[in-house]
């Protein structure tokens, strides 16, 4: 039994952080608790400290408004800890989403669904910069309007009226139609998150002379492009769309992938000599 | 290595998603802005603004003690995730810390629309809208007794006031007819909420809704200065004003009102 929990413990962690954060949400809007007030867009810490979505004060500003200070604080602080730290971390250690996107894919396995439609994992950073085109002509945000990440966070805090259609839509398009749909191919706010985690410090390390090739982690990993060293050789998992899910860490069984971390620093020399 | 066609080609495709997407994406959403019966919490900026601002964190729905807010669900055709409030279901209790605006991390709600220069912050300045009587159907008017909209007013007798009306079917009693002073009026609701009949005679509007503009051709001649308002007037046609032959001879052509 210890063995097992060990094999899960990431996983065990991760749904942790996700339930506390949702479990404090829901504590400050119904207890009146003062540790994390708001929601996912944004948010107040302590009671002190502003906490902000940066993809949404961007559309903000996009659509014409100058965000206030407290907004803008909050998503700099924002900003600078995914950035630091791994900016995709936010989908798989906060984002309820990852939750929905998971029982999916649960659900396509257990059916045994093969899905035929093959979507370009670029399209969300198309939707990432057409969000903002649009926030600019409409002078309304204009992913946060159909957001349903959004939706479903709001929903669960402060009731989700029609909103669970979007959920379920959303939920049977990862299991029928696309694997890894929403999070893996269409989130712009996925999207935006690794971009601000380029240069972050806490990154998945691969090594090639443990590894077996059993190809394990190909079959857990939801973005599996960022796997392309895999048995090839020893390094860091470069592509900031890797989530740090460490899913992959626990599917190996050799050891062969690890959490590590590196210098920001180092990394921008690295890609200086590459080009 | 991709030709130049096949290169040509992936951008018209780019684009022709792109665009239709979008276009979809935008009409989805852009029709908030012609969203006109919302009524927003205490303190909220111009609406326009507003819809740009609010960053749906509902902080203030949280922070409001009486659950009069609400944030916006897909089925209620207001702009998803932003606050409401509905006064025949629950009124807005006018708080006097007003904790909804205080709250507002976005500036969508602003402390400063609650504050006048000679008076300070308060709740009264609220704006969230303006109550307007349904004459026909309150039965004040009819000259059943009824003050319900009158007590329930937190602004009694600065935002309704009766107007004592001798009632002519009987002769000898007056009716009390309950009048909105629109200066004072916050639209918090508590008259729509309190109001008795089924569908309420009193109901509050948006400001912009319910207030008329008279503009600048009209003065006051018995005011002092009101006549300076005219001078606002943005002269036009003038090119027009001098052609004054072709205004009279236009009847006298035949061939123009026989073509």
């Amino acid at each position: 039994m210890t063995l097992k929990i060990n094999k899960y413990k990431y996983l065990v962690a991760r749904r942790s952080i996700q339930i506390t954060v949702l479990g404090l949400f829901l504590a400050g809007n119904y207890l009146g608790w003062e540790v994390l007030r708001g929601n996912y867009s944004s948010a107040r810490l302590f009671g002190t400290v502003p906490l902000s979505d940066p993809y949404a004060i961007l559309q903000i500003l996009a659509s014409g408004f100058i965000a206030s200070t407290d907004v803008l604080l909050g998503g700099i602080i924002i900003l600078v800890i995914y950035g630091l730290v791994n900016g995709r971390m936010f989908c798989s250690w906060i984002c309820l989403f990852n939750i929905v996107a998971d029982t999916a894919i649960w659900s396509n396995k257990r059916l045994g669904i093969t899905t035929q439609l093959r979507l370009s994992r670029k399209i969300r950073y198309g939707i990432l910069v057409l969000s903002l085109i649009l926030s600019a002509i409409i002078g309304i945000s204009a992913f946060e309007a159909i957001s349903p990440v959004s939706i479903l966070h709001r929903g669960l805090i402060f009731g989700f009226g029609a909103g669970w259609a979007v959920i379920l839509a959303i939920f049977l398009f990862d299991v029928a139609v696309v694997k890894y749909g929403w999070c893996g191919h269409l989130c712009p706010l996925g999207a935006f998150y690794s971009f601000i985690g380029r240069f972050s410090v806490l990154k998945v390390k691969h090594s090639k002379e443990k590894c077996t090739d059993c190809l394990k982690c190909f079959d857990v990993c939801h973005e599996v492009q960022v796997l392309d060293i895999i048995g090839k050789k020893t390094g860091i998992i470069q592509s900031s769309e890797c989530t740090n899910c460490a899913r992959c860490i626990e599917a190996c069984d050799d050891e062969a992938l690890f959490f590590t971390l590196r210098s920001p620093l180092k990394q921008t020399t690295k890609k200086k000599q590459l080009s | 290595m991709t030709s130049r066609r096949e290169v040509i080609q992936k951008l018209f495709k780019g684009a022709a998603l792109a665009g239709t997407g979008g276009l979809i994406w935008s009409t989805a959403t852009g029709k908030h802005k012609s969203e006109e019966l919302v009524l927003r919490p205490p303190g909220a900026i111009s609406k326009e603004k507003f819809l740009k601002a609010c960053i749906k964190c509902g902080q203030c729905v949280d922070a409001c003690p009486y659950d009069t807010l609400k944030l916006a669900q897909p089925e209620d055709k207001i702009l998803i995730g932003t606050p409401y409030f509905t006064p025949r279901e629950t009124p807005c209790y006018m708080c006097t810390n007003y904790p909804c605006t205080e709250v507002c991390p976005s500036g969508a709600l602003d402390l400063k629309k609650l504050t006048r220069r000679e008076t300070g912050t308060s709740i009264d300045h609220a704006e969230m809208g303006l109550a307007v009587v349904h004459r026909e159907s309150c039965i004040a008017f009819w000259g059943i007794q009824c003050d319900a909209c009158y007590r329930a007013c937190p602004l009694m007798e600065k935002a309704i006031v009766l107007d004592f009306k001798k009632n002519t079917k009987t002769g000898k009693h007056a009716n009390l007819q309950p009048v909105v002073m629109s200066d004072a009026c916050t639209g918090c609701g508590a008259c729509e909420h309190a109001c008795v009949t089924e569908k309420a005679a009193i109901r509050v509007l948006p400001r912009e809704i319910a207030i008329g503009e008279v503009g600048d051709h009209y003065i006051k001649s018995w005011e002092e200065n009101d006549e300076e308002r005219i001078n606002n007037i943005q002269e036009t046609g003038t090119e027009k004003d001098t052609d004054v032959e072709t205004a009279l001879d236009y009847l006298n052509k035949d061939e123009e009102l026989f073509d």
